[in-house]
């Protein structure tokens, strides 16, 4: 039954997505307002097709329908409720046909906004995103299909993969990266018809950057998340590994981060326009490329399920996208003509494209050690892969560079500044940023790169709080204002501005937390029988004995230790290897102790029951955490950034940059 | 040649000098970090050219060669390409503790150098799960359970 009805709606949906993506860009070149209504129903029937077929799904998963393909290979009776729903997104084709009712959602919401726009925008838009989504279903219809039945029904299933079933993270993560991956389709249509219609005007630039800061918002956040479940879950003591699947997440990040800069620029000097649009063409040729390598198989990690079909059909996919992307920049982008100029060498514009530039780099880098392996293979039939001693040689000098810059940018006035002021900008933060390197070696840290990163970081931060702090005081001396009203006013009226400072103040924190985790972590292997202990720094480390326990899905052996911190505090941790009915090695899980400034990360190795003995690997992680907590900034930064603004958008005439088309936004995260 | 021309052709040619420069430290620092993955026979036909790169060296275990030092703290054993005697096997030298799975007959990873004397040293040993998650095949299932039987005898 269930295989059924998905299928039709899996094929509802190729239908509606071919035919609303042919009347909408058809529609669109000839300028054809009456089609507008037909691709908005189209884009409704989508929506209701794909969403539809993954309730079909949960509910098959959930009613245990081992008829059903998908629910014969990540189903199973064990499996909590929780991690059975969750399982729609834990395997390769459960993950696609998820896609496809996140793309259907960003299509609608994108429809619904932009629903009373002049309709030649909107058609090549909504045509091109549709267009994107007949590949989707199509993907799910053949080389993907989960609907595919099973003759003789099973009995019972093997459950998700044990490692996503782990962690409650494991809930959240994905649809976070999806939210971001996906919705990079959205600025890919804009700019597709930014490029066909050959202008880009200020009205269309700032729903492009809109819909950029959307998927941005929750790429960011899943990024994070997926380090942090790393860290949580894996047990390999560390949260990135320069892993081609985290690269895959990190390189459309590091380039829609450069098209929200550079569409700065775009907006206040008219100029740049066609780099600005490559990076939105190249954000999302990114994420297909990402897409290939997480879910065809090319790579072996946690993130490939199993060796698929769907390789060929992708890179056939992420062909046509580049070639249609180079020559509608070849074809249409001359016409993308720059109104404005740069102004001078000190100023915010050249210290956004200097930003850029590194962008850029960093980009061609990671890019580069990615996928490296797999041209060498494909060539010569070696197989290699680039080692994290690559990434970080090279990614850590140009991140170095990218925060220096982000206390440059923010002093330097648009257009051109006198040396005096330039001067008098820098005074304040350098000596800021020299205090804290001084403080640092003082304190005993050492390590050249790393004080360099904790005084550009000094620099870049007391850059990034003045110019949030000025304007208030400016309020307060001139309007006369409370400080918590001068506060809240000079966020809400310039919200772009101050979300921006407040997502520099995450990543200042980013880096920080990077650098000294990176550089002072401390790690130890030892094995105990019972009543020994061992020391890492201020930390004793006893083991008291192992405790086994079971829950309906797994079995689990426990190794309880007690551990004395610096303070003489007991704290009992209990890192433990979890042995799944169904899988043949077992999975361990870390056991952590957060502190504010650093983290005592405990995990079980080897265990012998007979002694009894456990083996361990221990470190010390300094502010490590510190990654995470970065969160809450970077959404309350890019809500900030990205809510409607209703109120400037009435009064648009005392506001030429606001167009009525910007008040139909959504919100962010709505 | 006006001078708007003249700028935006300084500022092309200095793009493409930084391009290109960029390109060859980001290939020569990659020619230097590169992970081999062979197995023992693949090393061993490598000659004098697997002495130095890291590499990862995927085999099993060769039964009957596993030692361990009188401090238990120093472990050798040979790395094969397949459990029969005659296949070829690579001696390795490893100061970690092995994982919980880790016996003779098991499919390893181990990354680290080769050198000279035919030894290579292990900086990081990994049991060879199957990356490909599946349920166990028929007979398959003992495997992780004769590991575990003691703590699960008292579980249950």
């Amino acid at each position: 039954m269930s295989s059924t009805v998905g299928t039709v709606l899996v094929l509802g949906g190729l239908l509606a997505a071919a035919f609303g993506a042919v009347v909408g860009i058809e529609g669109g070149l000839r300028h054809r307002a009456g089609a507008l209504k037909v691709v908005l129903a189209t884009v409704t029937a989508f929506l209701v097709c794909m969403v539809g077929a993954n309730l079909t799904m949960v509910y098959a998963l959930v009613t245990h329908d081992f008829s059903v393909h998908y629910v014969s290979q990540v189903g199973s009776r064990a499996t909590p409720l929780v991690y059975t729903v969750v399982s729609l997104w834990s395997a390769l084709e459960g993950s696609i046909l998820f896609w496809g009712a996140i793309l259907a959602v960003y299509v609608f919401a994108f429809a619904r906004a932009h629903r009373n726009d002049p309709p030649t925008n909107p058609l090549l838009a909504l045509g091109t995103m549709l267009a994107v989504g007949v590949f989707f279903s199509f993907l799910i219809a053949g080389p993907a299909n989960p609907f595919g039945r099973v003759t003789p029904v099973p009995p019972d299933g093997p459950g998700p993969n044990p490692l996503l079933q782990n962690h409650v993270l494991m809930v959240v993560h994905p649809p976070m990266l999806y939210l971001g991956y996906v919705g990079m389709v959205v600025p890919f249509g804009i700019a597709v018809a930014a490029l066909l219609r050959g202008q880009l005007g200020d009205a269309w630039m700032s729903v492009l950057r809109r819909w950029t800061l959307i998927p941005w918002t929750f790429l960011s956040v899943g990024i994070v998340l997926g380090s942090w479940w790393a860290y949580a879950v894996l047990g390999w003591g560390g949260y990135w590994a320069w892993d081609p699947v985290e690269n895959a997440s990190f390189l459309p990040w590091l380039t829609s981060t450069a098209f929200l800069h550079s569409a700065m620029v775009q907006e206040r000097r008219h100029t740049l326009k066609l780099w600005t649009v490559s990076l939105s063409l190249g954000s999302f040729l990114l994420t297909i490329l990402g897409t290939f390598m997480t879910r065809s198989g090319v790579f072996n990690s946690v993130h490939s399920f199993t060796q698929s079909e769907i390789g060929p059909t992708f890179l056939v996919f992420l062909g046509a996208v580049l070639v249609v992307s180079i020559v509608l920049i070849a074809v249409r982008g001359p016409l993308l003509v720059p109104e404005g100029a740069l102004g001078g060498v000190a100023s915010r514009e050249s210290a956004i494209l200097l930003n850029n530039l590194l962008f850029a780099a960093l980009t061609f880098t990671v890019l580069l050690g990615t996928v490296f392996p797999l041209v060498r293979e494909a060539f010569s039939g070696v197989r290699i892969s680039v080692g994290a001693p690559y990434f970080n040689r090279m990614a850590v000098p140009l991140g170095v560079a990218i925060l220096f810059l982000m206390g440059v940018g923010p002093s330097l006035p648009w257009g051109t500044a006198s040396k005096d002021a330039v001067r008098r900008q820098f005074l304040v933060p350098a000596a800021v940023g020299v205090a804290v390197v001084l403080a640092s070696v003082l304190a005993g840290l050492r390590g050249g790169l790393t004080l360099l990163t904790f005084g550009l970081a000094g620099f870049a931060a007391t850059v990034t709080l003045r110019e949030m702090v000025l304007p208030v005081r400016v309020r307060m001396r001139e309007q006369g204002e409370a400080l918590p009203l001068a506060v809240w006013r000079t966020a809400t009226r310039a919200r772009r501005r101050f979300g921006g400072y407040v997502v520099h103040l995450a990543v200042v924190l980013v880096f920080v937390a990077i650098a000294a985790s990176q550089s002072y972590v401390v790690h130890t292997t030892a094995t105990l029988t019972t009543g020994q202990s061992f020391r890492l720094g201020p930390y004793a480390v006893q083991l008291a004995g192992l405790r086994n326990g079971v829950d309906p899905h797994r079995r689990w052996t426990a190794a309880e230790v007690d551990v004395t911190d610096g303070q003489g505090r007991h704290h009992l941790l209990a890192p433990r290897m979890n042995f799944y009915e169904r899988s043949t090695d077992p999975i361990g899980s870390p056991a952590i102790r957060s502190a504010a400034f650093e983290d005592f990360y405990l995990t079980l190795l080897a265990f012998d029951a007979a002694t009894p003995s456990a083996s361990f690997n221990a470190w010390i992680f300094p502010m490590v955490s510190w990654i995470w907590w970065s969160l809450p900034l970077f959404v309350l930064g890019a809500l900030f950034a990205a809510w409607p603004e209703r109120r400037r958008a009435r009064a648009g005439a005392a506001e030429p940059l606001s167009v009525p088309t910007k008040a139909r936004s959504p919100g962010a995260a709505a | 040649m006006t001078s708007a021309t003249r700028n935006r052709l300084f500022a092309l040619g200095a793009l493409a000098i930084a391009g290109a420069g960029l390109a060859f430290v980001a290939f020569g620092n990659i020619g230097k970090n590169l992970v081999f993955y062979w197995t023992p026979g693949e090393m061993l036909a490598q000659g004098s050219k697997a002495y130095g790169p890291t590499i990862r060296l995927g085999g099993i275990v060769q039964p009957g060669s596993l030692r361990w030092d009188a401090n238990h703290t120093h472990l050798t054993f040979r790395v094969a390409d397949s459990d029969k005697p005659s296949a070829a096997s690579v001696l390795v030298d490893s100061r970690e503790t092995p994982p919980q799975m880790f016996r003779e007959r098991i499919g390893v990873v181990v990354e680290g150098t080769f050198d000279k004397s035919q030894t290579f040293t292990s900086s990081r040993l990994m049991v060879n799960h199957s990356n490909e998650y599946r349920p166990p095949k028929p007979g398959e299932q003992d495997r992780w359970k004769t590991t575990v039987s003691a703590p699960t005898a008292e579980a249950r």
